[in-house]
């Protein structure tokens, strides 16, 4: 035995920073609301390496050629490590809301340059907005499921969210129509309806162009503001381009929130929001007391990426990938969940949504997926109120195709366990998947689910 | 000292035990003990006969860590551990087998049927099920019997509800339980030694008392230790307990949950290795009972290096 232990490990010369009563008395009331979850201790170990994980959402950076990523950086470090490595404005580089323009350009939107800030990944542009618009109690509208990040970052600001039912054609504009009206008559007025309106997140769907018009509309009408969250709007492997609510609306109560996370890397954390000037005021100031600036070195590694002329290629060669990746999903799931069962087939994105026959807890079978080595997301995570129970996400851009084939089929083998088992418990011998032609299918998003 | 904190593993548990592990490791330290921080794997056994520890700190919960498993190991490689032995751990993380022990003892657990998965599969069990009901009365518990925290554990409000319980239940475990559901206060008692702690209640915080899913939603309940108890009562509940704990044949430390009503205390099953994590049940009855956190690690410990003085 040594006569002076070495350390196992690095460990901070306070032990005792551990112990919560130390401060418990200290905490702010709004931290009550970031709840952990026996659901969140299972996705801890859905990291395990054996584990086919189709609960990420992830982009396949190694798509991203190395040899360019070292070019644009050898440039930077030639040319300005200097201001490369200086702090910068709050609202970002002109030369990077000059890339921004490009891309938005690319879906059709025009915005002033000056209506701009570049964020540090569009989670702190949700971040920022919230922040700038939301007083404890304030009801905040999204969709019913809606962005799981997003659920923390309304519930951190203590906002009564609210959401609206979606189906195959996004969120239900009617029944979102009756509760403004409801929430009128109790005298109170949303502070946003966010949205993620084109390949949504989780549910895959895209909203119908009449929807994306009467939104718009009803959001003048009733001076409310609308935040368009639209991370995969140019990852669309099929159907017709739809107009951002942005450009419908041309910014008058349309926030919009981009990011270069899903056309190029989530790792260089770069986002924008587009915001009317008052509002985009106050934004700024939130955005000066949160970090000061959005980190120089990856606004200089996107000015010198998109000089490359190369971007729009890049997304192309990703467009490809996804698209054979989605469509292998699509053809597994036919292959291995049981008739009952339903999913979306998005026209992009990153993400498809399966909703199983309502005796399936999907928390419970992630259990029982995980001892089979493959992870998804339980529904839940994408509702403020438990439902979602029967649903789950599934993502298709960052795995491989041999890995997704295999993740499904070992999914639809615990599911067809469970649908045996409930079948010789009720009586109902059912036979696990449909040995027949696989119905020209599905989007069928099932409403009101667990209403 | 050196002291081996095990921790992780595959359980379903991992997060809760990294938690508990990363703080005993902290008091260890805070101690003057020499930490070696294992996230158990494939390699435990290969490390534990390379560093030698003089003692084994078992932080893990849940299958693998928490029913014997790892328990066995160390029994066979010589090196005491904190914690009960291989064998009542098996126990306790059994419910089935824990009832039967608690059962046999003649203390009061509710009634209950188990099955396994290949009763329903193979033999036709679900003609059986509305007798049971029948026995069993609604609301019911429907719960995997191998299975740590409340995963899996659902509550029947009507027949049409126990197959769904049922097929949650089965996600977890090949054998289920279906037991009685007795309304009452939820009380849990540590035991430290052959000591009884002060009891902790767990109380629901807000919504409908038979919102039952809702008890297990982290920070809907709210505990309080020591629980109001007449002298009476808590002289029943720690008999209970300790009568539980030995009918286990635990040592070293567990804790045992049940619910107290008109009739007395109903015992539901103990747990071999309960968290110690900082919102943990044993750290705060250990608390209530003038022990710190260091305290009660040293404490256990030095049961399990000197079973004798307990």
């Amino acid at each position: 035995m040594a006569e002076v232990p070495e350390p196992t490990h690095r460990r901070r010369s306070h032990a005792g920073t551990r112990d919560l009563e130390r401060y418990a008395g200290l905490f702010a009331e709004r931290t009550t609301v970031m709840r952990s979850s026996a659901m969140r201790d299972l996705m801890a170990i859905t990291a395990r390496p054996e584990v086919i994980s189709l609960a990420g959402g992830l982009p396949d950076t190694s798509t991203f050629p190395p040899q360019s990523f070292a070019a644009q950086m050898t440039r930077i470090a030639q040319e300005s490590a200097a201001e490369a490595l200086q702090y910068g404005p709050t609202e970002g580089f002109e030369e990077t809301k000059d890339c921004i323009l490009e891309v938005m350009g690319a879906e059709g939107m025009l915005p002033d340059p000056d209506d701009i800030i570049v964020t540090t990944g569009g989670q702190q542009g949700i971040d920022l907005v919230t922040k700038t618009l939301v007083d404890p109690g304030d009801v905040v509208i999204c969709e019913a499921p809606t962005y799981p990040g997003a659920v923390p970052v309304f519930c951190s600001y203590q906002a009564d969210v609210v959401q609206v039912e979606c189906d195959e054609d996004g969120m239900d504009i009617d029944v979102l129509e009756q509760l403004l009206g409801e929430l009128r008559t109790e005298g109170r007025r949303p502070k946003f309806i966010y949205s993620v309106p084109s390949f949504q997140n989780p549910a895959g769907v895209t909203m119908s162009f009449e929807r994306r018009q009467r939104l718009v509309e009803l959001a003048r009408a009733n001076e409310i503001l609308v935040v368009e969250d639209n991370p995969y709007g140019l990852l669309r492997y099929g159907g017709e381009p739809m107009p951002p609510l942005y450009q419908l609306d041309g910014g008058d109560f349309v926030i919009y929130i981009g990011t270069f996370s899903k056309i190029l890397s989530p790792g260089i954390r770069l986002g924008w929001t587009v915001a009317p000037p008052p509002v985009l005021e106050k934004i700024v100031l939130g955005k000066q007391a949160t970090d000061l600036c959005t980190s120089t070195l990856t606004q200089y590694f996107v000015r010198e990426y998109f000089a490359e002329r190369r971007w729009q290629r890049y997304i192309e060669d990703l467009i490809e990938i996804y698209r054979e990746r989605r469509d292998v999903m699509v053809q597994a799931l036919r292959d291995n969940f049981p008739a009952e069962a339903t999913w979306t087939e998005p026209e992009g994105g990153l993400f498809i949504w399966a909703t199983l026959p309502d005796y399936i807890d999907t928390s419970d079978l992630l259990a029982k997926a995980l001892r089979a080595d493959v992870a998804f997301v339980p529904g839940q995570a994408a509702y403020v109120d438990g439902r979602g129970r029967h649903s789950m996400r599934l993502n298709f851009s960052g795995v491989t195709a041999d890995e997704i084939r295999e993740g499904v089929r070992r999914i639809g083998e615990v599911i067809a366990e469970q649908v045996e088992l409930y079948g010789t418990l009720t009586g109902e011998h059912r036979l696990p998947p449909a040995e027949e032609e696989p119905q020209p299918n599905v989007v069928p998003f099932r409403k009101a689910e667990g209403a | 000292m050196k002291v081996a904190v095990l921790k992780g593993g595959r359980s379903l548990e991992r997060g809760v035990s990294l938690r508990s592990g990363a703080r005993v490791e902290d008091a260890l330290e805070r101690l003057g003990h020499e930490v070696l921080a294992i996230d158990v794997g494939p390699d435990l056994v290969q490390r534990l006969v390379a560093d030698r520890p003089d003692v084994a700190f078992v932080a893990m919960h849940g299958v693998g860590g928490e029913d014997g498993t790892v328990q066995e190991l160390l029994e066979i490689l010589g090196i005491p551990f904190t914690g009960p032995s291989a064998a009542a751990c098996a126990r306790c993380m059994d419910k089935v087998q824990g009832k039967d022990a608690i059962d046999e003892a003649g203390l009061p657990t509710p009634d209950w049927f188990a099955f396994n998965q290949t009763a329903f599969r193979e033999f036709g069990a679900a003609d059986a099920l509305g007798r049971l009901e029948e026995t069993l009365g609604f609301p019911l518990v429907v719960k995997p019997s191998r299975g740590g925290s409340s995963l899996g554990v659902r509550f029947a409000r009507a027949p049409g509800e126990v197959p769904q319980a049922l097929v949650s239940a089965f996600s977890y475990d090949d054998r289920v339980l279906l037991e009685r559901f007795v309304d009452g206060r939820e009380l849990a008692v540590s035991v430290l030694g052959d000591k009884p702690l002060p009891v902790v209640e767990a109380i629901l915080l807000e919504g409908d008392r038979y919102d039952f899913e809702a008890r297990y939603e982290i920070g809907r309940t709210r505990f309080v230790c020591p629980a109001e108890l007449s002298a009476e009562e808590e002289r029943a509940v720690t008999e209970a307990a300790l009568g539980t704990y030995r009918a286990l044949g635990c040592s070293g430390f567990a804790r045992v949950d049940l619910i107290l009503n008109d009739e007395g205390p109903w015992l539901l099953e103990a747990n071999a290795i309960p968290g110690l994590t900082d919102t943990s049940l044993l750290p705060q009855a250990a608390e209530a009972a003038g022990l710190s956190f260091e305290q009660l690690v040293e404490r256990i410990l030095d049961l399990a290096l000197h079973p004798a003085a307990a």
